[in-house]
């Protein structure tokens, strides 16, 4: 099992960036690996059980299953169905804490998955930095640092 | 059910700041409010049971009983067993969180309690800000260190010429005098807007006693205390142009740094000392003779007939005060402890001294008043005197608390003031001294008191830098009337 765990410091309230992450349709608005994204089946976004199928910049197609969604906690938690990254029981949750001290938003995201060993470093770094870091970094330009 | 959470960000490793919160004994050595803390019976910090007792540094104690500890979530929750705090079935929990983004660490700390019905406002608010605030800032201070100049590298020196060694005598946390210790410092080279100098006279003020302890946030560990210093001008940077080098200057003003032999600062708090006034008198005085100024001349403009109320008139500010009332045509009435004391306000030119008997202050005041008050009173007290200033006030007459000796004043209905019609003032020395300007204009007429005997400085005992723990020792322990004053120790004085 193979564990990724990425936290940053998002300079807004929490209540307003979650009013971005909470769109579970809505990762071409701000995540920049994104390119495109539907919700199949015509389901509502903040229905427990949909899925969202996405394509990301570099042509790759990824479906996953809201599994978890919490406006209380600002927690979002997914799995993947099906994806090119060669992962297995890919399990992800995003989630928003207010910092009280400054009225700004302590974000964390964090994975649990299985892959060959030998692709663990690898991937742990794609995921780690590229989706995580990459998605917080856009989040920070958006809302400052 | 009352539920408080905080949290903020501190700028270090999670394993830094664990390393610190982690101690469920150590709380005293950190956190203000905590003014001892004892494990009961033989049990370990660590030990999930362990009972620790706090005494505060309000007096209260209380039992605190430790429920849990991760490691490995970084968190420990705790509850409440005795209390003289009502805090009732109060659960809190403590957890960090790595910032992966930064190396920074998330702590976030909660708790859920209930309280006497009515006061949970009250208690929310003593939690969020007098604990778990004051507890981040504290933190902070002790963590974050790595971005201390103290602890910069030696040569981080700005473009031109090379830094100057020195010493200063610092903290590196709050505590007795006991945590003064000498180290190396060193004196960049000066930037635009500042000044470099060596010092050879540092003035000793109550304020020291206040930031070393913790009591007032203006220094945070590690670093020098310090509020007032004589000297000579090293170097300037680009843009002054009121010094130069080689001119003999003094200041009395925050940012707090004073106890060292050399120091780099902005330009505009220093001013140049005029030839009849020596270096000592200057480092001993001006502080003091600053803050009569601004009293006398700007919070209250003294009027010819007024009658003033002067606590502690023996006192550093007190003694100056008097003379400089007198000299108004106020009519002096001094409040002190001892006859001695009584002896140096007369001196200092009051016309009564009134000492604790039988009769309250208010009572005291009125009958040397016929009845009718103080016209302003001028009271650095703070605590057990607020009420009785209160109440020996003339009507309109103007009250003006400028200090705390014997303890924080509290909460006041100010609904009170209405009794006597009476104006408060709450002022504080950086606000009247914020921009040359008013630094210029108080010392000006400082200068000029000091020059035409008005008012004069009394210098007490000497004390070599290195025994500044002894000079606060005898400042606490209520020795003194005149201002001490610390000399560089020979071997520093000359060398370059």
């Amino acid at each position: 099992m193979a564990l990724v765990y990425a936290s940053s410091v998002i300079a807004a309230p929490a209540a307003r960036v979650w009013e971005t992450i909470r769109d579970f349709n809505g990762l071409p608005n701000w995540h920049p690996a994104i390119a495109e994204s539907r919700i199949e089946a015509g389901a509502p976004a903040d229905q427990v059980g949909c899925i969202r199928a996405f394509r990301l910049r570099d042509g790759g197609f990824i479906r996953e299953r809201l599994l978890a969604l919490s406006d209380y906690d600002f927690s979002c938690t997914y799995a993947i169905l099906e994806s090119p990254m060669g992962v297995e029981n890919y399990v992800a949750t995003l989630k928003l804490t207010p910092i009280t001290d400054g009225d700004r938003t302590f974000a964390e995201w964090s994975a649990e998955f299985d892959c060959p060993p030998e692709r663990e470093a690898e991937l742990v770094a794609l995921i780690g930095t590229g989706v995580f870091q990459g998605g917080f970094d856009a989040l920070k330009s958006r809302f400052g640092q | 059910m009352v539920t408080v959470r905080r949290s903020t960000v501190i700028d270090a490793p999670i394993a830094a700041v664990w390393d610190v919160l982690r101690d469920f004994n150590g709380h005293d050595r950190w956190h203000p409010a905590v003014a001892r803390s004892n494990l009961e019976g033989n049990q370990r910090t660590d030990q999930v049971g362990c009972v620790r007792n706090f005494v505060l540094e309000s007096g209260e104690r209380l039992r605190e009983r430790l429920l849990e500890l991760s490691d490995k979530q970084h968190s420990f929750r705790y509850a409440i067993v005795e209390s003289e705090v009502p805090l009732i079935n109060y659960v809190a929990e403590v957890a960090l969180k790595p910032v992966t983004d930064g190396d920074r660490t998330f702590w976030s700390w909660s708790s859920r309690f209930e309280t006497p019905k009515g006061r949970e406002r009250e208690l929310a608010q003593l939690v969020a800000e007098g604990v778990y605030e004051a507890g981040f800032e504290a933190i902070r201070a002790e963590v974050e260190i790595a971005q201390s100049p103290w602890r910069g590298p030696a040569g981080s020196t700005s473009a031109g010429g090379a830094a100057i060694e020195g010493t200063a005598m610092v903290i590196d946390r709050h505590g007795g005098p006991e945590q003064l210790h000498a180290a190396r410092v060193l004196a960049s080279p000066p930037g635009p807007g500042e000044v470099r100098l060596r010092q050879s006279a540092i003035g000793v003020n109550f304020i020291d006693v206040y930031c070393r302890s913790g009591y007032f946030d203006l220094l945070t560990p590690p670093g020098a205390p310090g509020m007032e210093a004589a000297g000579v001008v090293v170097d300037v940077g680009p843009g002054v142009r009121h010094l130069s080098p080689g001119q003999r200057v003094a200041y009395a003003c925050p940012p707090v740094g004073a106890y060292a032999t050399v120091r780099t600062m902005p330009a505009t708090l220093v001013m140049p000392l005029p030839d009849w006034l020596d270096d000592v008198t200057a480092a001993a005085g001006l502080l003091k003779g600053m803050t009569a100024e601004f009293l006398l001349h700007r919070v209250h403009k003294l009027a010819r007939g007024e009658t003033v109320l002067i606590y502690a008139p023996a006192g550093g500010v007190g003694r100056l005060l008097c003379q400089w009332a007198k000299h108004l045509g106020a009519t002096v009435i001094g409040a002190t402890s001892s006859e001695e004391k009584a002896r140096i306000a007369r001196a200092a030119g009051a016309d009564h001294v009134i000492l604790p008997g039988e009769a309250s202050l208010e009572e005291q005041v009125r009958a040397l008043t016929r009845g009718r008050g103080a016209d302003v009173i001028f009271d650095a007290v703070g605590r057990d005197s607020f009420g009785h200033s209160l109440r020996a006030l003339a009507n309109c007459g103007h009250l003006v608390s400028y200090g705390q000796a014997s303890g924080d004043i509290g909460t006041w209905d100010i609904g009170g003031l209405a009794s006597n019609s009476a104006t408060l003032s709450r002022p504080n020395f950086g606000h009247y001294t914020d921009t040359p300007e008013k630094v210029a204009a108080i010392t000006e007429r400082l200068f000029d008191a000091m020059a035409r005997r008005i008012v004069t400085v009394e210098v007490g005992r000497r004390y070599a830098l290195s025994e500044a723990a002894a000079a606060h020792r005898a400042l606490e322990g209520r020795e003194t009337t005149a201002s001490l004053v610390l000399l560089p120790d020979d071997a520093e004085r000359g060398s370059s």
